[in-house]
């Protein structure tokens, strides 16, 4: 083969090369330059408005949000106007984020908890948030230090709302959209 | 789920964009197994559709097993370490080529390569979720010291270069120390994750940093001495220098304090310059590195600085885009194929071919570190962060080394170098990151542990099982209720794992969780009495 040829082949290799470092880099571009955007909505959002394209991504993800606000009115009677989502802000766990969708999510120190809590002044199934009638309902599962929403103790289940704070140990949880 | 906003936020699974980059990946590793044919034989490898179906055989079933089993894992691991590992298969190849003898170790690290990916396929069946490894903490501790410990053993163990790191069963060899490494992350984790809190709040405070007290840290410095002692005895630094970081970087990870980075660094610094004192070896190792470009450490047998300084020729031969693949010389560089494998990729794919291989390995510890944040328990947090520290650990001690930057240590370059044990341990350490990753990225209704239940069953938890549950947690509050002494710490943390994991309940509840059911809240009973079952 010629040698011409060869340094065709060569070159093409390194093409190929460059193009699945680009490829992964494309799989994890949320990821990996930290502009946080719905997957098609936003690129729609985007071309309908050019000008959003130069706003900071925090912004973006704002009027975003506000747009998927009034979103179209779910089929399904499930929770609607509840929390969607539940992040951790303060505690070993802080930034953690989870989304509520059906399944009970369970709090405590066991390693078989949906959020595991790795703390002293937690239980091993310290509580859990359960849907119940439409809504999401916290519930204290017998705790020794208790379960706090927004400063106060719970004795009862608890019907979540939009922003609520839930303490477990040194655990502070909120409720989001 | 038909809220945007959530839909937004659901995490997709990406399988459909792993496939298209494993198969961008076959298609790198055989081309660069061609070129290497091209430029040595001027001719295509004969065998060239033969490797390249094995090559496609074994990502494809990865591929698959990651659908079936951890559909929400991470789609960037698998096609990374194919394209790793298949770079280093035509390197390897080529290096054989240009050797005098033919030994097809080619061939022979696409079998370790085989059992490699069956043992990630294995650990991806078997490990449903990762969280079942915190129960076996001390069990890995003390696995990892036997693994460790192995090779001294007379008879078994074998001396090769110097170093006595391998086991030998007639033909085969094996380094136990990789699947240590392993062990013994899982082991910091599972300690660490219980002890954080002993580690950061309690003990005397001296010069403004806070020490533990003797009783939370002994058994983990007993580990790491052990660990570094036997390595000393076995004369291999650079996996000492390995478990160190990764210790040290675990520690961090678990109380994210920079103190103990800082004492780590001057312990490091300490055993340094004590190793340099006491080992001949290792003081070679400095001066060939100190004084590389000199006459006399150049021509010095054994223990000069040849290797080292044939490898900076090789590489500056190389330049922006090498001399391309099977048109190079690095068999002039001794252990061409493992020690020096980068030094071999950078003469023949030069800087632009380098970049690659030094972003991959950046985007395997990117993954995992970003699996590390988003997972919801500490014991993932910290397996995920140590795991993913040391494949970025090694790749710093080996390229630094090759590159001149610090000494050079005697690590194999993950995925790429020739070695059977490096290869499989790595594997596995990929399917643990994608198993984390997959617990990471997976909504909560679609949860599937099959080894800890989170969500309650009411069909199967029959009333006996019920009644079990509820003593398991009344226990489980006493425990609680006493936890106020330190010592009684260890055996309530442990025990609600371990108590549920001999109890006939926790069979029923395995199988159980073996079927996956994404139930919507509206199709649950509401009334129904959950108090029990729920775990």
């Amino acid at each position: 083969m010629s040698e011409f040829t060869v340094t065709v082949f060569r070159f093409a290799f390194f093409v190929i090369l460059w193009l699945f470092v680009f490829g992964v880099a494309g799989v994890l571009r949320r990821d990996i330059f930290g502009a946080r955007r719905g997957p098609r909505k936003a690129k729609k959002n985007k071309a309908a408005r050019g000008s959003s394209r130069q706003s900071a991504p925090a912004q973006n993800q704002q009027t975003q949000n506000q747009q998927a606000q009034p979103a179209p009115v779910p089929s399904r009677p499930a929770p609607r106007a509840n929390p969607g989502s539940i992040r951790v802000t303060a505690g070993p766990m802080a930034g953690t984020s989870l989304i509520l969708s059906g399944a009970p999510v369970t709090f405590g120190r066991a390693p078989d908890n949906t959020i595991v809590i790795d703390d002293d002044f937690a239980s091993s199934h310290h509580a859990r948030i359960i849907a119940r009638n439409g809504a999401w309902v916290l519930e204290d599962l017998s705790s020794t230090n208790g379960t706090f929403v927004d400063g106060s103790r719970i004795t009862a289940p608890f019907d979540l709302g939009i922003g609520t704070q839930i303490t477990i140990g040194h655990t502070t949880l909120e409720t989001q959209s | 789920m038909s809220d945007s906003v959530s839909q937004a936020a659901r995490p997709r699974p990406y399988r459909l964009a792993e496939l298209g980059l494993i198969i961008l990946a076959i298609v790198a590793s055989t081309s660069a197994y061609a070129l290497v044919g091209l430029g040595v034989d001027d001719a295509m490898p004969t065998d060239i559709y033969g490797y390249m179906a094995w090559l496609t055989a074994l990502a494809l079933l990865i591929h698959i097993v990651v659908w079936w089993k951890a559909k929400y894992a991470d789609p960037v691991l698998v096609p990374i370490a194919v394209l790793l590992n298949g770079l280093g298969l035509a390197m390897i190849h080529r290096v054989d080529l240009g050797r005098v003898e033919f030994l097809d170790s080619a061939t022979q690290q696409l079998i370790w390569m085989t059992l490699g990916v069956g043992l990630a396929i294995t650990v991806l069946i078997v490990l449903r979720d990762h969280r079942w490894l915190r129960r076996y903490t001390y069990v890995s501790g003390f696995l990892a010291l036997f693994f460790l410990l192995l090779p001294l053993i007379p008879g078994l163990g074998r001396t090769i270069n110097g170093a006595r790191i391998w086991i030998g069963i007639g033909p085969l060899s094996f380094q136990p120390g990789e699947i240590a490494k392993i062990l013994l992350a899982i082991f910091f984790a599972g300690y660490l994750v219980a002890y954080r809190d002993q580690l950061v709040l309690a003990g005397p405070k001296i010069l403004g940093i806070r020490f533990p007290r003797l009783r939370d840290f002994g058994p983990i410095v007993i580990a790491w001495i052990a660990s570094v002692g036997v390595l000393v005895f076995e004369r291999d630094l650079g996996t000492s220098l390995l478990f160190f970081g990764l210790f040290v970087a675990m520690l961090y990870v678990a109380t994210s304090k920079v103190s103990w980075i800082i004492i780590g660094m001057s312990f490091f610094a300490a055993g340094a310059v004590l190793a340099t004192l006491l080992f001949s070896h290792v003081q070679q190792r400095i001066d060939g590195w100190l004084n590389a470009l000199t006459a006399e450490e150049y021509n010095k047998t054994p223990g000069g600085s040849y290797q080292l300084v044939q490898g900076l020729f090789g590489m500056a031969n190389g330049g922006l885009v090498g001399t391309g693949l099977g048109e190079g010389r690095p068999n002039m560089v001794p252990y061409a194929e493992s020690d020096f494998i980068y030094a071999s990729f950078g003469e023949e794919l030069g800087m632009a071919g380098l970049f690659v291989i030094l972003l991959c390995y950046l985007l395997i510890f990117e993954r995992g570190i970003r699996t590390a944040q988003k997972l919801r328990d500490g014991f993932g947090t910290l397996l995920a962060a140590g795991l993913s520290f040391t494949i970025a650990l090694q790749v710093f001690v080996v390229v630094g080394g090759v590159t001149r930057l610090i000494p050079l240590t005697g690590l194999t370059t993950p995925f790429l170098a020739q070695g059977g044990s490096s290869l499989v341990a790595n594997w596995v350490i990929i399917a643990l990151l994608l198993r984390m990753s997959d617990n990471a990225r997976r909504p909560v209704d679609e949860f599937h542990t099959g080894v800890l239940k989170i969500t309650e069953d009411p069909d199967s938890t029959t009333a006996s099982a019920r009644r079990r549950k509820k003593s398991a947690d009344d226990s489980d509050r006493t425990d609680a209720e006493h936890r106020n002494s330190p010592s009684d710490r260890t055996s309530s943390d442990e025990s609600p794992t371990t108590v549920h994991a001999t109890t006939p309940a926790d069979e029923a509840v395995t199988t159980n969780l073996s079927t996956r059911r994404p139930s919507g809240p509206d199709q649950r009973p509401t009334d129904e009495p959950t108090q029990g079952g729920d775990r």
